[in-house]
C-alpha cells in the first residue's frame, strides 16, 4: 500500500491552496480519506477520545445493509425468473448477457437469480451514485466543504427503495431532488431536516405515480402485470394475498428491491443496535405504534375496507415496514435526538404509517409519508421533551 | 426618478413575495397554467394600484380606529369589479380560477400596501407603488407558472412544447408540478437566486 500513499502525497500539492487543481480539493480529499485515515488530528486540551466518527457510522450502516442488498439481488432475479418461467417474454440487453453467460432463467438456480437481479440493481445503483455524487461534489466545491460519507448511505438506501423497473432517468431526477432539496439546501450532511433518500422517493412518488405508486406489480419483466401483496390485501384482506406469511417474512414477494425481506432487515437491525448506531427505542416504539393501531382497526372493523381486518402480524411483513423501521426511521440526523423524544417519534410513525396504509385509498403504502412527516415534527418533539425536563428539574430543585 | 424607483424596486430588491413572503397563497393556487397567471397578475396589479390610490386620496379624512374597515371596503369593491370584468371578457379563465379571483381581497399584498404606503403617501405615488408591487408579484408568478406548465404538462401558454408520452412523444409529465406545493420549491429557488445576488436581503441569524 506504500506506493499508493506515496502517489497521493505526491499529487497533493496540486490540490492545495494555490495549486492548479485547487477547485478539485474536495475530490482529492474524499478519495484520500476514503482510502486512509485522515492524518490531521485534533489539537488542544480536553476532548472525548472515541473511535466513532461520521465515516465509521456510515460504514456500519452500509454493513447492516449488506444482507438486504443480497436479498434484493436474489429476489429481483427470482421474481423475474419466476415470471419468465410462467411464460413472460424475455427481452433487452440483460437477456443477451444472461444467455451469453449461459445462466438461463431458472428460478431454482441461485446464481441465475442473483446475477439477473444484479443486472437490474447495478444500473440503478450506478446512476444514483453518479447523479447524487455530482451534486454532492458541486456543493462541496462551491462551499469549500469536504465531501463526506453521508452520501454513501443515501446512495445505497435509495436504489433499495425503488422498484427494479423504474426508468433510469427517473432515478437520476429523483436522487438529484433528494440530495439538493432534502439535504444540501439545509447545509449538507448532519443538518438535513428530512431523510434525503425518502425525499427523493417522495418526489418520484408524486411526480411519476404511474411507475412507483405500488399497486401494480414491480417484477423486472416487460409486460408482466399483477398486484403487489399489499394491493391484494387492500382488495380482499389477508386471505387474498397470494403468498404465505413465511414468503413475505423471508422476502420472496414482489416489491421495491430492498424492502421485501423482513428477515434481512432484522439481521441489519441486530447489527445496527449492537453497534449502537441505530436506535432500538425508535424501532420498538414504531412497532408498538403499528401493532396498537392495527389492533384498533381490527376491533373497529369495516364492511367495505378489508385492510381494517389485516392483522399486525401481516402489517409487519408486507410492503416496506421492516426497511422503513430499521433504516429510515432511525436515521440519526432527521430523527428525534432525546431518548423520550425517540419513543414518541417512533410511536407516532407507527400510528401514522398504519393509518395511511389502511384508511387512505390513494396511497397503498404509508411509511415513507409517515416518516417524512415525523421528520418535520422531530425538532418540535425534542423541544417539548427538553422543556419538560427543565420544568421538572426546576420544580424539584427550586 | 421617484416614480421609476417606485415601479422597479419591488421587482427585485423589495419583492412582495420573495422578501415579504406575502401573497403566497395565490402564487400556489393559480400557477398551473401560464394563461391564468397573466389574468391573475393583471387583476392583482390593477386592484393594488387603484386600492392604494383610493386609500391615499381619503387618508386624511379617515379616523384611525376604522381605517382597516375603510380599506377593506375599497379593496372589496375593486375586487368585485375585477371579477365581473373577468367574467364578462375571459369567462373560460375565470371559470378555472374560480374562487381565487374573489380571494384577491385576502391577498396580503393589497392590504399590506394600502396600510404601509397608501396611508402615508400621496395618490400618484401610491398608484405607482401599487403598479410596482403588482409587477413584483407578476414577476414571481410568471416564472413559477412558466416552469409549472412546462414541466407539468409540457406546454407554454397552451402550446405543446414537449410532446407527451401519452400522445406518442418523449416527455413524461411531472405530476408533482400540477400540485400546488411544487410552487413552494420554485419560489424557494427564486428566493435563493435573488438573495445570492443581493445578500443584504438575507435575515440576520
Amino acid at each position: 500500500m506504500k506506493p499508493l500513499r506515496n502517489f497521493l502525497d505526491s499529487i497533493e500539492h496540486h490540490f492545495e491552496k494555490g495549486g492548479k487543481l485547487e477547485k478539485l480539493y474536495p475530490l482529492y480529499e474524499a478519495g484520500d480519506t476514503f482510502l486512509y485515515t485522515p492524518k490531521s488530528v485534533t489539537t488542544g486540551n480536553t476532548h472525548v477520545r472515541d473511535g466513532i466518527d461520521l465515516k465509521r457510522t456510515m460504514i456500519t450502516v452500509a454493513m447492516a445493509l449488506f444482507p438486504v442488498i443480497i436479498m434484493a439481488l436474489y429476489n429481483t432475479g427470482y421474481q423475474a425468473n419466476l415470471a419468465i418461467a410462467n411464460g413472460a417474454a424475455v427481452e433487452g440487453w440483460r437477456a443477451s448477457v444472461m444467455t451469453a453467460l449461459g445462466l438461463g432463467f431458472d428460478p431454482q438456480n441461485i446464481a441465475s437469480n442473483l446475477f439477473y437481479g444484479l443486472l437490474w440493481f447495478l444500473p440503478i445503483f450506478i446512476v444514483t451514485q453518479i447523479a447524487g455524487g455530482t451534486w454532492e461534489m458541486l456543493f462541496a466545491s462551491v462551499r469549500g466543504h469536504e465531501v463526506n460519507e453521508g452520501f454513501l448511505v443515501t446512495g445505497l438506501l435509495f436504489p433499495l427503495i425503488v422498484p427494479p423497473t423504474i426508468p433510469l432517468w427517473q432515478v437520476a431526477v429523483g436522487i438529484s431532488f433528494g440530495v439538493v432539496f432534502g439535504k444540501e439546501i439545509f447545509g449538507g450532511t448532519g443538518r438535513n431536516v428530512f431523510n434525503p433518500a425518502l425525499t427523493a422517493r417522495a418526489f418520484l412518488f408524486f411526480a411519476y405515480p404511474a411507475q412507483i405508486s405500488g399497486d401494480a406489480v414491480w417484477t423486472a419483466v416487460d409486460g408482466f402485470t399483477g398486484a403487489t401483496a399489499l394491493a391484494q390485501a387492500a382488495v380482499g384482506g389477508a386471505d387474498a394475498i397470494g403468498w404465505s406469511w413465511n414468503d413475505a417474512f423471508l422476502g420472496f414477494i414482489p416489491g421495491s428491491m430492498g424492502e421485501t425481506s423482513t428477515l434481512a432487515c432484522l439481521v441489519g437491525a441486530v447489527w445496527l443496535i449492537s453497534q449502537g448506531i441505530g436506535s432500538w427505542r425508535i424501532m420498538l416504539s414504531m412497532t408498538f405504534g403499528m401493532v396498537v393501531t392495527a389492533m384498533l382497526f381490527n376491533a373497529i372493523g369495516s364492511d367495505s375496507n378489508p385492510l381494517f381486518a389485516l392483522s399486525a402480524k401481516w402489517h409487519f411483513v408486507l410492503g416496506g415496514y421492516a426497511f422503513a423501521m430499521v433504516f429510515m426511521a432511525t436515521d440519526p440526523v432527521s430523527a428525534a435526538m432525546t431518548d423520550t423524544g425517540r419513543w414518541i417519534y417512533g410511536f407516532l410513525i407507527g400510528v401514522l404509517g398504519t393509518l395511511v396504509r389502511v384508511v387512505n385509498p390513494a396511497y397503498p403504502e404509508g411509511w415513507m409519508l409517515a416518516i417524512l412527516f415525523m421528520n418535520a415534527c422531530a425538532p418540535l418533539i425534542d423541544y417539548f421533551v427538553i422543556d419538560a425536563n427543565i420544568k421538572r428539574r426546576e420544580a424539584k430543585n427550586g | 426618478m421617484k416614480i421609476k424607483e417606485l415601479l422597479l424596486a419591488p421587482v427585485l430588491s423589495n419583492n412582495p413575495i420573495a422578501l415579504g413572503v406575502l401573497g403566497v397563497c395565490s402564487a400556489l393556487a393559480v400557477t398551473v397554467q401560464l394563461k391564468n397567471v397573466f389574468v391573475m397578475c393583471a387583476a392583482v396589479t390593477l386592484v393594488v394600484a387603484f386600492a392604494n390610490m383610493g386609500v391615499s386620496i381619503i387618508r386624511n379624512h379617515v379616523p384611525n380606529s376604522v381605517r382597516i374597515i375603510v380599506q377593506m371596503v375599497i379593496i372589496a369593491t375593486l375586487v368585485i369589479i375585477a371579477e365581473q370584468f373577468l367574467k364578462a371578457f375571459v369567462y373560460d379563465q375565470w371559470k378555472t380560477m374560480a374562487v381565487y379571483v374573489g380571494l384577491i381581497i385576502t391577498n396580503c399584498i393589497v392590504m399590506g400596501r394600502t396600510e404601509a404606503f397608501g396611508m402615508k403617501n400621496g395618490p400618484v405615488e401610491s398608484f405607482f407603488d401599487g403598479i410596482g408591487n403588482g409587477l413584483g408579484y407578476s414577476f414571481i408568478l410568471i416564472i413559477v407558472g412558466f416552469f409549472r406548465e412546462l414541466f407539468g404538462s409540457g406546454a407554454i401558454m397552451g402550446f405543446q412544447v414537449f410532446e407527451l408520452t401519452k400522445n406518442g412523444g418523449w416527455y413524461q409529465p411531472n405530476g408533482m408540478m400540477l400540485l400546488p406545493p411544487s410552487a413552494f420549491f420554485i419560489i424557494g429557488l427564486i428566493i435563493w437566486a435573488i438573495r445570492q445576488r443581493d445578500p443584504s436581503q438575507v435575515e440576520e441569524q
